[in-house]
């Protein structure tokens, strides 16, 4: 396929997610993903794959941990309060270094909250979400076609570090249909999967297992962890600017949001503000770099969020006081208008024009 | 509308049965096959529970910036609540198609709007298709704006409707140029009052 | 000399971390026998619990995993249904299956997940200090029931493969005890039909409940913790065949 098909985000990921050999998916059906598994019920058996639907999501991502264990690739998708409930597994995936995709389609929150679009979970998906010393990578998608994109990806990016990645949508992103083009494309060389539980046929058995209990294996463990973390920081970083390098005001956002600071940057400059943005698109690792150097030069940095503020920390500590960093955020199912993010750079630009 | 030109975000709304979805998932695929950019956003979850319905289409020549629509270029209403809920976003000198079949009362609005009532479901009735009042009401819409045709909406609407519907295809399109025709005989119906 | 006994290859040759007269130990060498007698070693999948077997994957040289606490029948459903050609097991004590794990081992027996499990059901949480089980009798003094289990506040003993043989899905439960030869026999019996059923391609889920001692967290000797169990563990849950 490689014609304009309208599809919506949902279906279009797990569509993706075929294409990019997913073996098995698990899951269990909470608002505003159930395009998902409704989808893949009927597509995987097609492909002679797997689909369960689980009895939680705790058993959803146990599942995802056992088929990943034998090294298969496999992913889950859910909403916000189940994602909550899976970070007892993401923890364990990170603990036994197993590769796995998890699609979140946020909406508010705390709580069952609603089921509206949010960018809530920004700080649950990048800091590792469960217990433990530990990350994920996190994408923020802004459209159906990126998130269509970021899937093959995701896969790559699991089986090469042997880590979970979260895609981060929200319930914009999941429920809009938009034109996408849905194909293969050549994926990473990826390392064999020597590891993987199938069975000790010739050689000594594999264990797969997140506990060491002798004194200091689990001090090395974790850093063997870090070191990982570390490489995936250096080399996978994605993050798109526009416009950054004249501008007083950069407007700093991700997912949906960022659609909306785009065409409310394009008015500015209209206006002749100069303004610009800066979109992360994996939110950890983090463009901390692209960032800092951006307040390299005194600028007025304004993050746009779906939420109270979460990423705002992530791009002061990016800017590390070199310049003022405000936050506009909408929670709990609010989405900025292109009006009122245009207002608050207006607002910003009083004092540095004229 | 924009620097770059067009830029139109549509409502539309009525009650579930109405083929409120159907319809701007066609106008979205209309546009796309016309190469514009477009998104579609529906009501989900339990907003679409106790019977009312609505989407959200943008259409443009840019980038879009966000599927949801707070104020709306074009209203399409199939029935009074959602004329009561609405009516009060469209844009200044936006346009409202309003089925006249199911909504009996006038609207108190801005003279700026336009307005065009359409008696859908009597017009779909004469075509022998009670539930084409839906294409109608979006052949009148498209007729209006003058961005797509009609013919192009009956062309996309194979890639839309269900397989097991394909029986409908030459009603459904005999409805969205019966909706054109009206919209193009009739002038605003508002008197316009001082 | 003619060898009239010999460690099976898959249970390995090294000591365990089990106190002296648990039940583990007993119950590892039966599925290590089970699994060699039946000659699918490598294309063996087994998962351990959370509670004192965790180090299973020690004792066992089979591939193994090591999963969160009660998922072990999700964790199996993974596996088999994506590798339909492989013999996967659990081990699970009765914190893992019939307290934390409870939706986990109902609904994989529920789908019919062709998976075997070994239960192992002492009546006490023997990793954490020996707290109270579901399945701790009535009158039993643990860490958490000082005065005794006592039905009114803490429920009565949960009959976990009672509540499975009901399900549809599960062709084969059996309770067996870890008590004296003819009991050790017979779990061995017990163990080695349900992984057949699995290797023949039976298609449902089957389960073997064993009643195994905890001398320590039952505060008696090792020989008192056998008749323990014959005497009293046997009166709330009967042995024999549950299903199939």
């Amino acid at each position: 396929m490689s014609e304009r098909v309208l599809m919506c985000g949902n279906e279009a990921l797990a569509e993706a997610a075929i294409i990019a050999g997913c073996d098995a998916y698990f899951g269990y059906p909470i608002t505003p993903q159930n395009e998902i598994p409704a989808y893949m019920s009927r597509r995987m058996p097609e492909e002679g794959r797997v689909f369960v639907q689980s009895e939680s999501e705790l058993a959803a991502i146990s599942m995802v941990f056992g088929a990943s264990a034998t090294g298969k690739r496999t992913m889950t998708s859910s909403s916000s309060p189940g994602i909550s409930l899976m970070q007892e597994g993401i923890s364990y995936l990170a603990g036994a270094e197993l590769p796995a995709v998890v699609v979140n389609v946020m909406r508010g929150g705390p709580g069952l909250g609603n089921i509206g679009p949010s960018q809530c979970d920004y700080f649950q998906a990048t800091r590792g979400g469960g217990h433990g010393d530990y990350r994920t990578i996190v994408f923020g998608p802004s459209s159906v076609q990126e998130l269509v994109d970021c899937m093959p990806l995701a896969f790559d990016l699991a089986d090469q570090y042997r880590m979970t990645v979260v895609v981060l949508a929200d319930g914009i992103l999941g429920q809009m249909m938009e034109p996408i083009v849905l194909e293969k494309k050549p994926g990473r060389e990826l390392p064999p999967k020597d590891w993987a539980l199938t069975g000790a046929k010739g050689r000594e058995q594999n264990i797969v297992r997140s506990l060491w209990l002798p004194e200091g294996s689990l001090e090395k463990h974790n850093n063997k962890l870090q070191a990982k973390y570390e490489q995936v920081q250096k080399n996978e970083v994605l993050c798109e600017q526009y416009e950054v390098d004249d501008a007083e005001i950069v407007v700093v956002a991700y997912g949906v949001a960022a659609r909306v600071v785009r065409a409310a940057v394009n008015k500015a400059r209209e206006n002749r503000i100069k303004a610009g943005w800066i979109r992360p698109i994996t939110l950890w690792p983090f463009p901390t770099e692209q960032i800092s150097k951006a307040a390299d030069e005194f600028r007025i940095f304004l993050t746009v969020e779906m939420s109270n503020g979460q990423m705002v920390e992530d791009v002061k500590l990016a800017v590390a006081g070199k310049a003022p960093v405000l936050l506009h955020g909408r929670p709990g199912g609010g989405v900025p208008t292109v009006d009122e993010i245009l207002d608050k750079i207006k607002q910003l630009s009083i004092p540095t024009k004229s | 509308m924009t620097a770059n030109g067009f830029y139109e975000e549509i409502i539309i709304a009525g009650f579930g049965g109405q083929g409120i979805m159907l319809t701007g998932r066609l106008l979205a695929q209309t546009a796309m096959e016309a190469g514009k950019e477009v998104t579609y956003m529906p009501s989900y979850g339990a907003e679409v529970r106790g019977g009312t319905a609505n989407c959200m289409v943008v259409l443009a020549n840019e980038p879009i910036a966000c599927p949801v629509v707070g104020r709306p270029d074009s209203l399409i209403v199939m029935n009074k609540a959602s004329l009561n809920k609405f009516a009060p976003r469209l844009k200044t000198g936006g346009l409202l198609i309003m089925n006249s079949s199911l909504i009996d009362t006038e609207p108190q609005l801005d003279d700026s709007i336009e307005i065009i009532t359409v008696p859908a479901d009597e017009l779909a009735v004469e075509l022998g298709s009670p539930k084409s009042a839906n294409m109608v009401a979006l052949g009148a819409y498209l007729q209006k704006r003058g961005h797509l045709t009609p013919d192009a909406a009956a062309q996309a609407l194979p890639d839309v409707l269900a397989k097991r519907y394909h029986k409908t295809l030459p009603v459904n399109a005999e409805a969205l140029r019966r909706g054109a025709e009206f919209a193009k005989a009739c002038c605003t119906s508002r008197a316009k009052k001082q | 000399m003619e060898t009239v006994f010999t460690r099976t290859p898959t249970f390995k040759d090294c000591p365990t971390h089990y106190c002296p007269g648990c039940g583990h130990g007993i119950a590892h060498r039966l599925i290590a026998e089970t699994i060699d007698e039946l000659d699918i070693r490598d294309r063996t999948i087994g998962i351990a619990p959370v509670g004192c077997a965790v180090l299973a994957y020690d004792y066992l040289d089979v591939d193994m995993i090591e999963v969160a606490h009660g998922r072990a029948p999700a964790v199996a459903t993974g596996m088999k249904r994506t590798n339909p050609d492989k013999i996967i097991f659990s081990y699970q004590g009765d914190g893992d299956l019939a307290a934390i794990g409870t939706a986990e081992i109902i609904h994989a027996a529920h789908r019919g997940e062709q998976i075997t499990v070994i239960f192992i059901n002492n009546a006490v949480f023997g990793m954490t200090g020996g707290q109270m089980a579901p399945t701790t009798v009535l009158g039993q003094i643990t860490a958490t029931t000082p005065q005794g289990r006592e039905a009114a506040g803490e429920g009565f003993p949960l009959q976990v493969s009672e509540l499975l043989a009901l399900l549809p899905g599960a062709i084969y439960v059996e309770r067996c005890a870890l008590s004296g030869a003819a009991g050790i026999r017979k779990t061995k019996k017990a163990i080695k039909h349900a992984f057949e059923l699995q290797v023949g391609g039976a298609q449902g889920f089957s389960l073997v409940e064993l009643l195994s001692p905890c001398p320590v967290y039952w505060r008696m000797t090792p020989a008192e913790s056998m008749e323990w169990i014959e005497k009293e563990m046997t009166k709330v849950f009967p042995l024999g065949r549950l299903k199939g």
